[in-house]
């Protein structure tokens, strides 16, 4: 009864005027940002958090929140219409979206990646609701120790889970993780690592500078050279009608919803799987279980809204361990930590006591901004089928012009300009050779913390590495973070074994 | 690709050792009583990217490449001359921010870009490439109070900024 307390004085944050404002904003472009083909949800909150400034931090958060929401609403957009993921998150779409689309009925693709998203999306609110303060209160016996521990586990978790090359992935880890300690020693107050001797660098390398660079400029360099040639946009007409006949064939699409919506929301609790991989196991699992599994690639409606629920479950999923523990599920809930960093929200299990307006009224957003997300949505499919047509080289120019003057706002400094550029070209070039991107965010944003931890424990400790072993939380951590690191090498081991069998390592992925 | 893997190991390698030099001017041993030294962590963890890169290098020389394999490109040369002529109007414009100011440099960007790289006709790149900054100024200078580089331009501002603040 408690927790009802608190959302209803969550509600009474989030509804007001400014707030409603602000999520229907960033719902909206959420919503467009996620449509167009090469930005995602991450991208867009890299390039508009700078933007975020002009209002208080716990709106600028709910508009993020609501950008992240809309753009897994929007990713089906393009998937459907176009035959393109909008964002990678939305890559299982394309699978049945599309060829529904050719056979005449992408109103009603779109109509069930919006309903699947909803259904998605609230259930996972409701999950996140209700484990949110157990877990809090769990995280609050943790120490130094635990909280190194937990860390070192969410970067394990990319080497067990990530599905990308083992050796490539711990390089980019070990490169965030550097740096990230670029600037003054946290401990003892010396420079290190001032490359240069630049000035710029004593007060570290920003997240968002990092950010800006790979996800804006490098997402830009990236798309310029994948989508040469432009797709055909495939009309949608939708009515009061067709929106009645899309919801009534839906019903049979419950079970898909609920599978795809607690996968989702699990999967996204990981800090190395996410939406991509939670649309593509629930794409799976819908049509293992289906039972007409041949329709499945041929325009089954199931077939886009397995992906769909599982995706907005698992942005939500994703928030969770960041609220709570202070680490983020996702890339892009990464950016969000960084931000409240930025803003003095420092996220972990103090903030649901030292704010739990702020937090509650996030939550409670969480459920406005769903709530938005499906309408606006549906109403604007005209508008979104327009914006569609845009010629990419308006966008990229746009899209340039706010890293550079986003990335400069923040510090005022045209040195992080620089840095943006090189991180940009650096990250396309990294990209292309299949190195991992998301462990080199995640480490640049949870470096610090990592470092901090580590040595407060030693301190406290007085350098006996024991404490580590010795506090039976932290133990448990760091044994399923050794598991972890070791399941690549018995899958290779595995692999050796039975040569024949076909490479599925993307599953688990 | 196999070229560029292998120079990118490198480059990783390299970057890495430079971490490590760059560390040691703090602590990188552990301190007797209170846990690892200012530069342990920066020292360490560049050692476990040098080690990996240098793992990245040793399996591609190792590897047996197919003629189709060795023939592929990194990146053709169509979106060489487009990824090239983006990253050299981005430097440029980064460059002209510091001398004549963000108020010439995006304008000047934003024309080369619709211009020459979309093939916008004239009226909607000097219609984009002049609201933009228009926008840019109202937001982030009258709104926000972020004075964004003017460089030699900055004198031209004197009378708007009497005018907003």
């Amino acid at each position: 009864m408690e927790m009802l307390a608190h959302l209803a004085d969550g509600f009474a944050l989030s509804l007001s005027p400014l707030n409603l404002m602000v999520i229907t904003l960033g719902v909206t472009i959420g919503l467009f940002v996620g449509a167009m083909p090469g930005l995602g949800s991450v991208n867009g909150v890299a390039i508009l958090l700078p933007l975020t400034f002009l209002v208080p931090p716990a709106s600028a958060i709910m508009f993020l929140g609501a950008l992240y929401y809309g753009a897994m609403y929007g990713g089906a957009i393009s998937s459907i219409l176009l035959g393109i993921p909008g964002a990678s998150t939305a890559v299982a779409t394309t699978f049945d979206g599309r060829p529904m689309a050719q056979q005449g009925k992408a109103g009603l693709a779109l109509i069930a990646a919006a309903v699947g998203s909803f259904v998605g999306g609230t259930i996972s609110v409701i999950l996140f609701t209700l484990f949110a303060q157990p877990l809090a209160d769990i995280a609050l016996a943790f120490g130094p120790a635990e909280e190194f521990a937990l860390v070192l586990l969410a970067f394990t978790t990319f080497v067990g889970l990530g599905g990308d090359d083992v050796a490539k992935t711990i390089v980019m880890i070990a490169f965030g993780l550097v740096l990230s300690t670029v600037g003054l020693d946290l401990i003892s107050g010396q420079p290190r690592l001032i490359f240069f001797d630049l000035p710029g660098f004593y007060s570290g390398i920003s997240f968002l500078v990092l950010a800006i660079g790979v996800y804006g400029i490098g997402e830009i360099l990236w798309t310029l050279e994948t989508t040469r040639g432009r797709a055909q946009v495939m009309t949608a007409r939708i009515g009061v009608k067709d929106l009645w006949t899309g919801i009534k064939l839906l019903r049979h699409s419950l079970r898909t919803m609920t599978v795809g919506s607690l996968l989702g929301f699990f999967v996204g609790l990981l800090p190395a799987a996410g939406a991509t991989p939670a649309s593509l196991m629930s794409y799976g699992m819908a049509k293992t279980f289906s039972k007409k599994p041949e329709t499945f690639g041929k325009g089954a409606i199931d077939g886009v809204v397995a992906p769909e629920t599982a995706n907005n479950a698992a942005s939500t999923g994703s928030l969770m361990p960041m609220l709570t523990l202070g680490i983020p599920g996702s890339p892009t809930t990464a950016l969000l930590l960084g931000g409240m960093v930025m803003w003095g929200l420092m996220p972990g299990p103090m903030l649901f006591i030292e704010e739990p307006d702020f937090v509650w009224g996030l939550i409670s957003s969480l459920y406005t901004a769903n709530a938005f997300a499906v309408i606006v949505n549906l109403a604007l499919i005209p508008l979104f089928v327009y914006a569609l047509r845009m010629p990419l080289s308006i966008l990229a120019a746009m899209v340039i012009v706010l890293c550079i003057v986003g990335g400069y706002a923040p510090d005022q400094r045209l040195h992080d300009v620089w840095l943006i550029a090189a991180f940009g070209i650096g990250g396309y070039l990294l990209r292309k050779l299949h190195y991992p991107l998301a462990p080199l965010v995640l480490a640049l944003v949870l470096g610090p913390l990592m470092e901090k931890a580590f040595r407060q424990a030693l301190i406290a400790a007085q350098g006996d590495a024991m404490t580590f072993i010795e506090r039976p939380l932290s133990a448990t951590f760091l044994v399923v973070a050794g598991l972890f690191l070791l399941l690549p090498l018995a899958q290779a081991i595995r692999h050796r074994k039975t040569p024949t069998e076909p490479a599925n390592g993307s599953a688990g992925a | 690709m196999h070229r560029a893997e292998m120079i990118m190991a490198i480059a990783l390698m390299a970057l890495s050792s430079v971490f490590m030099i760059m560390a040691t001017d703090l602590p990188i041993g552990w301190v007797r009583g209170s846990g690892p030294g200012g530069g342990a962590f920066p020292f360490w963890l560049s050692a476990i990217m040098f080690v990996s890169a240098a793992f990245i290098l040793i399996r591609e020389l190792r590897k047996r490449l197919t003629r189709q394999q060795a023939l592929r490109h990194f990146i053709d040369s169509v979106a060489l001359l487009d990824i090239g002529l983006v990253v050299g109007a981005l430097l440029i414009t980064i460059g002209l921010m510091h001398v004549v100011g963000t108020y010439i440099a995006l304008p000047l960007f934003l024309a080369f870009y619709l211009r020459v790289m979309g093939q916008h006709g004239w009226l909607l790149t000097a219609a984009i490439a002049l609201i933009t900054p228009v926008v840019v100024f109202l937001f982030f200078e009258v709104t926000l109070r972020i004075l964004l580089p003017k460089g030699i331009t900055e004198p031209l501002f004197y009378p708007l900024y009497a005018f907003f603040f």
